[in-house]
Parts: structure tokens; sequence; C-alpha cells
């Protein structure tokens, strides 16, 4: 116990430098599955086979095969086949790629409740099919959308803590370099939970005041 | 084919010259899987006319004016809007259907109000109305707004501007969209059943703006009405229609006082006995 | 790299051993989330808030933190406050009590999608609440949670490489070690991705008619 005591700041500035490769994994991570959720959600719901077929593919290898077989696979057979790349960068790319598959059924859906009157409004007045997606469905849609991917968020920055694994310095791999040098292992894994659950919080209210923002004055019925 | 003599005698004697017509549908034929619901449909409508089309519900009458606007496609025949066919295009000679982009072309002819106004939520009521003159017509935001204020200010809700549908009443979210259907200054407006969602004291300043469009315009309107003491007044000609076929038309005084036909006989009994007198 | 069929016949038996751990975890885990489950959704339900407050905020907190670091620290905390788990036992508890903060939710799910009406007219018919559980809300309720119950149980089975990290023995241990010791990652790698898919994609289309069959009921 006198190790920690000695040292403790030295551990928790060790913690948060953690949790800021966490955070950093978590927002690149979402960008990425924010765009590839739209792509892959629109592609699906395309009127042109192959786009459609295309998307079915990867939104199904990506769920179906488990994230953490996709990121070791990266991180040990990808440098081989010649794409060297770090571990912080095969992480945010596995990460977002993985999610942007379960991101696009929400898309998917979201865009699906959106009234057909509202299409046939669009039609009505003559906007185009872009026009329409655009300035129409899509904002209705987000609104739906958002809660769901409050919850890929989180799943995602749940997901990143496997990134110690492949030696990234993140949350979890420092709690572990901590147990280590200390032998204490309670303080270092509480410690590591309750920062993830804080960040858990701030996504879930931070995208909620978004969500919010963007409702205001729109009769849309939240489930 | 008794009653197309039948309805082409009254059309002659309401019209003796008639200039060439704005909408020409013929032999049009549709259906819904296996339920057929307009059968070799035809029938035209001059410029500046106003069309009441009445009938018991899915006879057909409001499918013609989806068709119309491009919501539903058709299966048999062919429909022109001044002298263009509307879902074919004339390629050497022939007709092909239509690609989007002749569509896109052949909507700026024709307007719809809604069952349900269709409204849309995230948008202010005066965005609603200048959105679609910005994104399809090029017009500035500033003459698209100047525009939009007339069209509310004439639909009696100059107030309203900045609100969201959702903070509207039933009848002042369908002036909005009929203000939204004329930022478009359409040939043709469409209005389908446009006061069956409202409240029944509120339909008036539905009906009140219609009338006023109808003396102050000359576009052609057609209108898929319940109310039949509208419908009386307002059309130049009503079509009654039944099992996707035009069974009687003619003038509203003919067909509401003097029907022929024993099935417009029976479905304006049952009408009136429901209450709705004219 | 060239994929070496000579290989993979060489190392099949050893990630056999892994396989039969997986599935092993799986099954004992998902076992454990859907009983787990079943008590939390009813705790939640409870009148009394000095039950359902505290169970409600603890499964928030396990659905807001990540199992890898749940898992350390029942491998790794309890063996010092003299609580000893095998590998297995602390990942089977791990991934167990993770996913019954999930199901909690299908069930609360479950029931809240029975109408109000439904209990209204077996009361009215005097059913005791048991017989209302047990002849009218059950039998309703079940069937449609099926299939995101089946879901959780697919997440789960993704979830077990994570029980490498606590020294499981199962099919991703099994692959690095063969990939470390004969210092070929691509094959052993890439069936393991393999195998995740087989299971995972006829899964999938069997849920979704399962879906699909209960939307249409409805």
């Amino acid at each position: 116990m006198n190790v920690i005591e000695a040292d403790w700041l030295g551990y928790v500035q060790l913690m948060l430098e953690g949790a800021l490769v966490t955070v950093e994994l978590t927002v690149y991570g979402s960008i990425i599955a924010f765009f590839g959720a739209f792509i892959l959600g629109l592609a699906k719901l395309s009127p042109w086979f192959p786009l459609r077929w295309l998307a079915i593919v990867y939104i199904e290898f990506f769920r179906g095969s488990s994230i953490f077989v996709q990121l070791f696979w990266a991180y040990f057979v990808l440098p081989l086949i010649g794409f060297p790349l770090s571990a912080l960068a095969t992480g945010i790319m596995v990460l977002g790629l993985n999610v942007s598959a379960y991101g696009a059924e929400v898309v998917r859906g979201a865009i699906l409740t959106v009234p057909k009157e509202q299409w046939e409004a669009s039609v009505a007045l003559n906007l185009t099919k872009f026009q329409r997606m655009r300035h129409i469905i899509l904002p209705q849609a987000i609104v739906v959308m958002l809660p769901t991917f409050s919850n890929n968020v989180i799943e995602l920055m749940k997901a990143s803590a496997v990134v110690s694994l492949i030696s990234l310095a993140d949350l979890t791999f420092q709690s572990q370099v901590i147990r280590l040098q200390t032998g204490n292992t309670l303080l270092p894994f509480a410690g590591a939970l309750l920062i993830y659950f804080i960040l858990s919080l701030i996504i879930v209210y931070g995208i909620r005041r978004i969500e919010n923002k963007m409702a205001e004055g729109l009769d849309v019925v939240r489930s | 084919m008794k009653e197309h003599d039948h309805t082409g005698d009254s059309m002659n004697a309401a019209r003796p010259k008639a200039p060439s017509p704005i909408i020409e549908v013929k032999d049009i034929s549709k259906s819904f899987g296996s339920h057929q619901v307009l059968k070799d449909l035809s029938f035209d409508v001059q410029p500046g006319e106003k069309l009441a089309l009445i009938g018991p519900s899915g006879s057909g009458k409001t499918t013609i004016l989806r068709i119309l606007m491009t919501l539903e496609t058709i299966d048999g025949g062919v429909i022109r809007i001044d002298g263009e066919p509307l879902w074919h295009m004339e390629k050497e000679g022939q007709l092909v259907p239509a690609n989007e982009a002749h569509l896109h072309r052949m909507r700026t002819k024709v307007g719809m109000v809604f069952q349900l106004f269709n409204l849309f939520p995230h948008k202010t009521v005066l965005d609603n109305i200048t959105m679609a003159p910005i994104l399809t017509k090029g017009i500035s935001r500033s003459d698209a707004k100047a525009r939009a204020m007339e069209l509310l200010d004439m639909v009696g809700l100059a107030d309203k501007a900045t609100a969201k549908p959702a903070q509207l009443s039933g009848g002042q979210k369908q002036r909005v969209a009929i203000a939204r259907a004329l930022a478009l200054q359409p040939k043709i407006m469409l209005f389908d059943e446009v006061t069956s969602a409202l409240d029944p004291e509120i339909v008036e300043e539905v009906l009140g703006v219609m009338r006023k469009l109808a003396a102050e315009t000359d576009m052609t309107m057609l209108l898929v009405t319940h109310e039949m003491g509208f419908a009386h007044d307002f059309a130049d000609r009503v079509l009654f229609f039944d099992a996707g076929r035009i069974i009687e038309q003619g003038p509203p005084d003919q067909i509401f006082r003097a029907p022929q036909e024993e099935r417009t006989q029976l479905f304006l009994r049952k009408i009136l006995a429901a209450g709705r007198a004219i | 790299m060239q994929w070496d069929w000579n290989f993979i016949y060489q190392i099949l038996p050893t990630l056999w051993q892994g396989v039969i751990v997986t599935v092993q975890a799986t099954l004992l885990g998902s076992l454990v989330a859907a009983i787990l489950g079943l008590f939390i959704a009813i705790a939640k339900r409870s009148s009394n808030k000095w039950i359902s407050r505290p169970v409600s905020s603890l499964a928030m907190f396990v659905r807001g933190t990540p199992l890898l670091v749940q898992l350390y620290v029942l491998f790794f905390v309890l063996p010092d406050i003299g609580i000893l788990l095998s590998p297995l036992a602390a990942g089977v508890i791990g991934i167990g009590v993770h996913y019954s903060a999930y199901t909690a939710e299908v069930y609360r799910a479950g029931i809240e999608n029975i109408e109000r009406g439904q209990w209204e007219a077996a009361k009215a018919c005097n059913l005791s609440s048991h017989q209302i559980w047990i002849h009218v809300i059950i039998p309703q309720a079940v069937p449609p949670m099926i299939p995101a119950l089946a879901n959780y149980l697919l997440m789960m089975f993704k979830e077990t490489p994570l029980l490498s990290a606590i020294t499981v023995y199962e099919l991703m241990t099994a692959a690095r070690g063969v990939a470390n010791s004969y210092y070929r990652y691509f094959e052993p790698m890439t069936l393991v991705g393999i195998f995740f898919l087989l299971i995972s994609i006829p899964t999938v289309i069997l849920l979704n008619r399962l879906e699909k069959k209960y939307s249409r009921r409805r």
C-alpha cells in the first residue's frame, strides 16, 4: 500500500493519460463509424442491386466476425501483407469500420420510420431525389437515430478496451501497468471502471442534449 | 359505352367551343396487386376548369390525383398535360416510359394538397413554403420569403410564419399546405380530401381559402371531396366514380339535383342520410 | 503471404480444443445471463425504491463499462479477498453478469409490450396475479423476446475472444498460442474469423426469419 500512497499522483496521471487515449479512440472511431453508417445505410436502401448487395456483405461480415478477432487480425496479419499500421491507427480503423456496420442498420431503420407521406409531399413539391433525402428525410430520421447512436458509441468505447491487448496504452492498459507496478488490484481496476462509466454518462447526456435540440418543435413520437 | 355518350352531350352543352384541354386522360388502367382500381378511364379537363371527383371510398378517385402528381404509376393508357405525355416521353415518334428528368419537368405544372397536410415537421411554416421554390426554381431566399408572406397573408396565417407545424391546429396546417403548394405556381392544383381529417367546425376555414383561390385565379383545380355542398358550389363539373369508372358526369346542378344513373342516386341518398346535406 | 493447407491441418486439432471451450463459455455465460437478467428485471420493476434504484444503477454501470475490465476484476481482485475462481468460471460469470444487464432490458420491454388491457381483462376474469402471469402474460411476452435473446447469445459468443486476456484456453488463446509458437499469424487468425462467420451468419439469417414471423403475428 505504501508504494501507492507515495506515488499516487503519478499513478493518477498515468490513468488520465490512458483515459485520453481511450477518448481519442472513441472520438476518431465514432467519426469513422458515423460516416460509414450513413454510406452503408443508404447503400442498403439503394434501388441498385449490386450496391445493396455490397452493403449487406460488408455489414454481415463485420457484425458476424467478432470485433476482437478483427482487431487481432488487423494487428497481426495486415503488417504481413504490406499494411504496417500503428496500433492506434489499427484500433481506430477497426473500431470505426466495425461500428459502421451496426450503425448502418440504425440509419436504414430510421429512414424507414419517416412516414411515406413525407416522401410524397416532397415529390409533390418537385424536389429531386437528393433534395428529398437531404432536406426532408434525413433531418427527421436523424432524431430517431440519435438514441441508438449513443448506445453504439458506448459499445465502441467499451470495445476500445481491447486495444490494451495489442499494447496500446489506453485506460485498461494503464490500469494493468499500475497493478503490475504496485501489486494492488482493486484500486487500478475500480479507477478504470469509474472513468469508463463517467465517459459513458458524458456520451449519453451529450447525445441526449443534441437530440433534444434537434427534436424541438418536432412532433416525432420518441420510443 | 352509354355513360360516355351521355356525358359527352352535357359537356358540349356546357362548353360549345372547347379550347385544347390542359389534362387529357385516355384509357388509363391501374391495379394494386390483383385489385384493379381504374379501368380504361378517360376524361379531359379544360384550362381553368374546377372539377369535383365524388364517389364511394375505394372508387379510384384519389388514385387519379396521385397518378397526376406522379405518386403512382399507370399500367396502361396515356395522360397528357398541356399536350405533353406525363408518364411517357416521345422518342422517335414512339411513347417510352418517362425518366426522372421528364417527371421532374412535368411536376412543375402540378401541385397537390393532401388529406393529412404532410407538412414537414422539422421546418417552420415559412421554411415549409419557401423551401421548394428556392430548391427547385432557384428563386432567391428574399423573393421566396416575400412571396410566401403574401400567400400566408392570403390564407390568413401571416402571424404564424415562424411557428412549427406541431404548434398549429389542423385547419391552420391545411391552409399552410395550400400556401406551400401555391408557392410553386402550378397550373393545376389537386386537392385530395383536404377537409376529411378536420373537425367539422374548422372545415369552413379551409374551404373559404379555396373559394377565394377559385375566385381570384384561373388555375385548373381537381378536387376529391366528400363535402357535397362545397362540391356543388365550387365545381364547374362533377365526375361521379364507382369501381374505377366514371358512372356519370355533368354540371353540379344536374348531378346533385337530377342524377340519371341509379348508382349515383344511391350514393347521394346514402350521403344525405349520413347528414352531409347539400 | 501464402495460405498453407498443411500448416492448417497441423493446427486444427489444437484449435478444436479452443472451440470446445468457446462453446462452453458461451452456453454457460448465456445461462447466467438469462437467469440473472430475469431477477434484475423483476427487481427493477419492484415498487420498493430501495430495491429498484440500486439495481437499475448497477445494471447501468455494468452496461457502461468494458467487459474486459470487469473480467480483470473477477480474475485479479477476487483472489485478494479470498475468492478463487478458475479462469473459465471467472469468464463465464463475467460474460453472464455483463449480459444480464442487457437481457433484463429484453424482459422488461417484453412485459411492458403487453397492453394494459390484458392485465385488466385478466383481472376482470378474476384470475389471481399468479394465474395472470402463467396464463396471460408469459405466453404472450416470451415468444417475441426470443429473437432479441438469441441475438444477445450471439453477442456473447462474439465476446469470448476476450477471455484469452484472463488465460481461458478458448479459440483465440489457442490460435495465438499456435501463431506464436510457429510464428505464423495469417492462418490461425483468419481461421478464427472464418469460424465466427460460419456460426454467426446462419444464426443471423435464422433470427431474421424468426423476427419476421413474430412481427407478422402481431
